[in-house]
């Protein structure tokens, strides 16, 4: 793999490997390249924009631990993390369940957890190289201080009351899950998580994760009876925290489109003005990081049975410009019909030129990028394997 | 004793399908293997000490589904990977 100087870079992560995409500040012209960890699940790649260098990636295969790759030199070679993310060794009874059937460990003690997968990596604060956070299902949170070489559990989050809460039923179909680490761009001790488990929404840390609280007001779960006093058992799908005003979030819930604004504790449906015959169900939303009024989704299809594709058989991105009050359909492009794929909560980005590029990938393999803020639309890239993680990178 | 090493972990043993390693018990035999070709365990051992869903381990032709399964210096022992799944 040849990553130069200047390159503008898309880290395709699929269910079979690590495929990059590279072109220039025109965006017009992509190369595909890979793939790498052929075989492996990547969940998510990363480089850390702090030393333009170091890359992780989180993987697993069907019948192999998970591990997190990492690359100093730009993807040029590999090595594994020494220790991945895991949880502590149980003291405790043992375990005598069966191995859970390819999902996380539903009804597993807790002191008994065990890392299914990395799901999201994320670098730092700009004022702590080296720092990385991993969310993993079923939810957990760890740091590390060395570039991903060894990881710790963060126990303030792990051991909290709404982590690793056991359930009597297996959790969502990949397995409950920490999703979103997002880091206060003001301060390294405010942390946002947020996870789709049984206890699952979003929660605040004030002091680097030692104790959380959560922040779930507004939210509706209309998977469970209505409770008002009800705290945590919310389903984000994918949360962002805007880079230059981050006290605005925003929000893919599995019940809508979401932002609050803080110190605000009750969470917006702005996804209430959507189209009623798209609805605000989906799984990624990307933010124009210039503008804290303005974010992307992907709708699906979450009517009757849900079936989780592009409603109608005809994808479109959605973009609102006014903090949700109004959103506009962004199809011209892609495919006008039959087309039933959807994108995942990873598997949608923004790049930071100006106009601003937007990019997903679909679980068909497909990768689409718009470079006028997603007036239009090309394919850079079919054929590829479903596709878990889109994520944008410029190598200085 | 004689270790052989299936193929999804070869990237760990330089694509050697069989090794040399010691301890007195499955459990020792597999740290043995970590010290020499880091990371391997975790891939096939979960945290807790569990063996992993898809790893078969077979002393002298006799599956062991426990870490503290004896060992003897002149035993053979082949992991197996089963795939599943597409």
């Amino acid at each position: 793999m040849s990553i130069r100087s200047g390159d503008v870079v898309l880290f395709v992560s699929t269910k079979k490997g690590l495929w990059i995409l590279r072109s220039d500040a025109a965006r017009r012209d992509w190369a595909l390249q890979g793939p790498i960890h052929l075989g492996h699940i990547v969940n998510h790649t990363v480089l850390d924009p702090r030393d333009g260098r170091t890359l992780l990636a989180a993987a697993r295969t069907g019948h192999l631990g998970p591990t997190i790759f990492r690359s100093t030199d730009l993807g040029k070679s590999w090595e594994e993390s020494t220790r991945p993310p895991a949880f502590p060794k149980g003291e405790g009874p043992p375990d005598d369940t069966p191995p859970p059937q390819g999902r996380n460990a539903f009804n597993r003690p807790r002191h008994l957890r065990v890392v299914d997968y990395t799901f999201q990596l994320v670098p730092g604060h700009p004022s702590e190289p080296g720092v990385w956070y991993a969310g993993t299902s079923p939810e957990g949170l760890f740091r590390s201080e060395d570039a991903g070489a060894t990881w710790e559990p963060i126990h303030g989050f792990n051991d909290c009351e709404w982590a690793g809460v056991p359930s009597d039923e297996p959790g969502t179909p990949d397995g409950d899950m920490l999703h979103s680490v997002l880091i206060d761009p003001r301060d390294p001790t405010h942390l946002y998580v947020a996870m789709s488990a049984n206890a699952g929404g979003v929660f605040e840390s004030n002091d680097r994760g030692a104790t959380w609280r959560p922040l779930n007001g507004g939210q509706a779960a209309d998977f469970a009876p209505p409770d008002p006093d009800r705290v945590a058992g919310f389903d984000p799908h994918c949360v962002q925290l805007h880079p230059e005003a981050p006290d605005v979030l925003w929000q893919q819930n599995h019940c809508g489109i979401y932002r609050l604004v803080r110190p605000g504790e009750t969470w917006d449906r702005v996804g209430d003005h959507m189209p009623r015959d798209v609805g605000d169900i989906g799984f990624p939303i990307s933010l124009h990081p210039r503008d804290a009024d303005t974010a992307w989704v992907f709708p699906m299809d979450g009517t009757d049975v849900w079936p989780r594709i592009s409603p109608g058989g005809r994808p479109a991105v959605y973009v609102t410009r006014d903090a949700g009050r109004n959103w506009t359909r962004c199809a011209n492009g892609l495919p006008a019909d039959q087309a039933w794929y959807t994108v995942l909560r990873q598997a949608m980005t923004t790049d930071r030129h100006e106009p601003l590029g937007v990019y997903f990938g679909a679980t068909c393999g497909e990768i689409w990028g718009s470079v006028d803020e997603g007036a239009t639309w090309s394919c850079l890239a079919s054929h590829l394997p479903f596709t878990l993680a889109v994520e944008y990178a410029e190598v200085g | 004793m004689k270790v052989w090493i299936p193929q999804p972990l070869l990237s760990y043993t330089g694509r050697q399908t069989e090794v040399e390693a010691q301890g007195a018990s499955l459990d020792e035999v597999l740290r043995d293997l970590d010290r020499q070709f880091p990371g391997i365990r975790f891939r096939i051992v979960n945290e807790q000490d569990q063996l992993r869903r898809h790893v078969k381990f077979f002393v002298n032709r006799e599956q062991v589904r426990s870490l503290e399964a004896p060992i003897g210096a002149g035993d053979e022992i082949h992991i197996f990977q089963s795939l599943s799944g597409g």
